[in-house]
């Protein structure tokens, strides 16, 4: 029960408390290049949703039982990035071979998840901060939440800032940043939440 | 390939070079590798730490990209690239770790995801696996340089206003320690050093060069309106003069 709790914080925590995007910066790219709409933004939350879950129950057994005892745990970096790669193009053939519908919102968006720092990011610092692997998923679910979570709310607010009467300077990327930084100062209060353990 | 050496303008490398600075600075125009810029400019030596390895990384894989171009299939160019470029950014990282640990901790996990900074892979899939080494060099070294002066100017803002002044020597310690307070302790932002204010920063940034390109383009169509009226009123003034000269010849 005690893991079980730990297991949640840890969750929450990555998700709101350190949000990849708003304090970690992690994925910042497809943050503000696919927020446009509602309906990309969700596509694309839920793609790195899928990828970052896999990429962290993949590359966490790769780099204790295969770089460490291999004695290159220096080359993870390149591993990573070529799991990732490898990985967006499977997921990619088989939501295509299984459902079709599901590919047509998420297919375009897969083939940007390869260069998205949030999956790399994440594989990285859970293996530079030496998490167990329960930590690990934790934090890769947490991330991915956490970075779905904000991106559709993103948008939802930049669909609203579209029609809405901004200076002219101001129009498009400017007010979204703006707005993204209003976002930081908001899960800033969440800082206190939890004390990270 | 020597025919279009011949065709070749003079001042290609000038240009090649100035427009990864202006023109199409990667961070401010194209808005790619933004991860780095919001996470890594709270001082302005973290800054120029970042842009000298992403400039050593992107200068090192455009040439290889540039040098295999023939050998790499059309197919599984993207696969090749990315590891290319993981490559030299696990070498850069190793030897960040053994002589600037300092920069390598204030970095921490962003040296790593230089391998998927969208401007390295951006500039091997666009420019260096069309080119020659040479040109390959001059295009890393320009878009390098700019995305380090966008680091820099962001950072600029953010420790000047966040921490009220600049202090050098804390990272690269080879410099002596020196710093150089501006704005009197007690009456700094510190949010400039938070996220929200990376984001503000870069936001404001934007919009200032949103506000010069658009100041610039109204002046041009103010100037070619009036080119316009003055030319219509010649034309007018030459029609009556001609009809004014037909009727004298009446």
């Amino acid at each position: 029960m005690n893991m079980f709790i730990a297991f949640l914080l840890a969750i929450i925590t990555s998700m709101l408390v350190d949000n990849v995007v708003l304090s970690r910066f992690y994925g910042i790219c497809p943050f503000l290049g696919v927020s446009k709409k509602v309906k990309s933004s969700l596509g694309m939350g839920v793609a790195v949703v899928f990828v970052i879950i896999l990429a962290t129950v993949i590359c966490w057994p790769l780099y204790n039982y295969v770089l460490v005892p291999a004695g290159i745990p220096y080359l993870d970096t390149v591993a990573y990035i070529l799991v990732i790669a490898s990985l967006v193009q499977l997921v990619g053939l088989f939501i295509k071979k299984y459902s079709p519908g599901l590919y047509k919102t998420l297919g375009i968006y897969l083939p940007l998840i390869t260069t998205n720092c949030a999956v790399l990011g994440v594989a990285q610092s859970n293996t530079d901060q030496g998490l167990g692997f329960v930590e690990s998923l934790a934090n890769g679910l947490g991330t991915s939440v956490g970075f779905l979570l904000i991106i559709v709310v993103f948008s939802c607010i930049r669909v609203r800032l579209e029609s809405s009467n901004t200076p002219k300077a101001f129009k498009g990327l400017p007010i979204a940043l703006i707005t993204a930084a209003i976002m930081a100062i908001a899960f800033m209060g969440l800082q206190g939440l939890f004390v990270r353990g | 390939m020597e025919v279009k050496k011949m065709k070749r303008e003079k001042g290609y490398t000038r240009k090649n070079f100035l427009k990864g600075i202006v023109i199409e600075n990667p961070l401010f125009v194209s808005i790619l590798g933004t991860c780095p810029a919001l996470a890594t400019t709270k001082s302005i030596e973290a800054a120029i730490g970042m842009g000298l390895l992403f400039t050593i990384v992107l200068i090192c894989s455009n040439m290889l990209v540039s040098l295999l171009r023939k050998l790499i299939p059309e197919e599984i160019r993207t696969p090749a690239y990315i590891v290319i470029i993981a490559t030299f950014v696990t070498i850069v990282k190793m030897f960040t770790n053994a002589f600037l640990s300092e920069l390598y901790s204030t970095l921490g996990v962003f040296i790593s995801l230089i391998v998927v900074n969208c401007i390295v892979l951006g500039r091997a899939e666009a420019y260096a696996s069309k080119n020659n080494v040479f040109d390959s060099l001059i295009d890393a070294l320009g878009m390098g340089l700019g995305y380090m002066l966008a680091l820099i100017t962001m950072a600029f803002f953010r420790e000047l206003l966040g921490l009220g002044g600049f202090t050098f020597g804390k990272i690269f310690q080879f410099i002596p320690l020196t710093t150089l307070q501006i704005i009197p302790k007690g009456y700094e932002i510190k949010m400039f050093q938070t996220p929200a204010g990376a984001f503000i920063v870069f936001g404001l940034i934007l919009a200032v060069l949103a506000f010069i390109k658009n100041r610039k383009a109204e002046l041009k169509a103010n100037i070619e309106k009036r080119e316009k009226i003055r030319k219509a009123q010649e034309a007018k003034e030459a029609a009556l003069k001609a009809a004014v000269n037909n009727g004298g010849n009446k």
